[in-house]
């Protein structure tokens, strides 16, 4: 009888201590899934997902808070790249229902003030200072980001039409019998 | 080495843990929804499965059966493998973090995987070496994680079938475990032991 107390005792003392070790030897500091989400994010600090920046919103997927498709500036291939480290279901694109748009600079109205070139987490404003600035439209990605800091207000966003360049072959409609 | 072969193919196809002792057949209903899982899954149980029956091996000759403690075996075993899951764990959360978070709960149901503890007993009831018991709890892991691929990946094509209404879902997963019961019955003759 002793014996056998003793013996249990002392199996489940070692054993505890093996898992007490293993706990502190293989410690996770921070959250490392959110490390991963955050490298996949364009990094563009834009806030179209609702969350103040990338680094948030990744912590958000992570928990499983958020949906993975909320990126915009990364685009489909971010959505499914999300999907695939994740094993969730890739879902289309949030902003897929919009068009798609670009900034657009009023040259009548442009003072050359660089503030938009500052703003722009993409780079995709070029302009030198009393000079007329341009978009890069394939750059662009519709953030919003130079709205608020242009002193006159010429920044637009305007959709971007469908020519060769965005057309894109319509989704097949699918037949699942689910 | 022969012993060893055979051991491996008896597990594995003959005496299959989930298909022909119906071991272990809540993580193949739960986790076979989708391939990648299915993966985890067999490999973690793999893992488990291996450490698992060496160890309870060492627990049984080296403890129970010096100190003449044999029917604490049930008790020892299932301490040595919520132990063994719980070691794993640890080391998954830290080496692979997205694994650790797709198998979630059935990562501690490893646990309670009667497959587990199937193996652990049966390896004392055969009366098996050290390696005999660790080429068996291989062995049977192996199979299960067979088991468990293979069905995910008709779960996966299942879902996308035009299945009459009435055995949707769960039904029809629970008539594709059966068929494949049928099949793995076929293994049955290979080899006698």
């Amino acid at each position: 009888m002793l014996t056998a107390i003793l013996a249990m005792t002392t199996l489940a003392a070692v054993l505890g201590l093996l898992l007490g070790y293993s706990a502190i030897r293989f410690r996770v500091e921070g959250d490392p899934i959110a490390d991963q989400v955050d490298a996949l994010l364009a990094q563009s600090q834009c806030g179209q997902c609702g969350y103040p920046g990338c680094r948030p919103y990744a912590e958000a997927v992570a928990k499983g808070d958020a949906a993975i498709n909320k990126c915009i500036p990364g685009g489909e291939a971010t959505a499914r790249a999300l999907a695939d480290l994740l094993g969730r279901e890739p879902e289309p694109l949030e902003a897929e229902a919009q068009t798609p748009k670009v900034a657009l600079i009023d040259d009548q109205a442009c003072i050359g003030c660089t503030l938009c070139v500052q703003s722009c987490p993409v780079d995709a404003i070029v302009g030198a200072p009393k000079q007329l600035h341009g978009v890069l439209t394939a750059e662009c990605t519709a953030c919003g980001l130079c709205l608020s800091p242009c002193p006159v207000a010429c920044i637009r966003m305007v959709p971007v039409g469908s020519d060769i360049a965005h057309w894109r072959w319509p989704a097949p409609t699918e037949r699942l019998a689910a | 080495m022969t012993e060893y072969a055979l051991i491996l193919i008896s597990t594995v196809l003959v005496n299959n843990f989930v298909l022909v002792k119906f071991l272990g057949l809540c993580p193949f209903m739960g986790v076979s929804k989708r391939f990648e899982t299915a993966l985890g899954m067999g490999l973690a149980t793999t893992f488990v499965m291996t450490l698992s029956a060496v160890c309870t091996w060492m627990v049984e000759s080296y403890v129970l059966l010096p100190l003449g403690i044999e029917y604490l075996r049930t008790i020892a075993y299932i301490l040595v493998i919520a132990a063994v899951v719980q070691f794993t764990e640890t080391v998954m959360h830290r080496q692979s973090p997205v694994l650790y978070q797709v198998l979630g709960i059935f990562l501690p149901l490893i646990t309670t995987n009667c497959a587990v503890l199937g193996v652990a007993i049966l390896n004392t009831q055969q009366e098996h070496t050290l390696v005999e018991s660790a080429v068996y709890g291989f062995g049977a892991a192996v199979g299960f994680s067979l088991v468990l691929i293979l069905f995910a990946g008709i779960r996966e094509r299942v879902t996308v079938a035009d299945v009459p209404r009435p055995f949707q879902g769960s039904a029809v997963a629970m008539i594709t475990a059966g068929l494949m019961s049928l099949a793995f019955m076929g293994f049955a003759g290979l080899v006698s032991r």
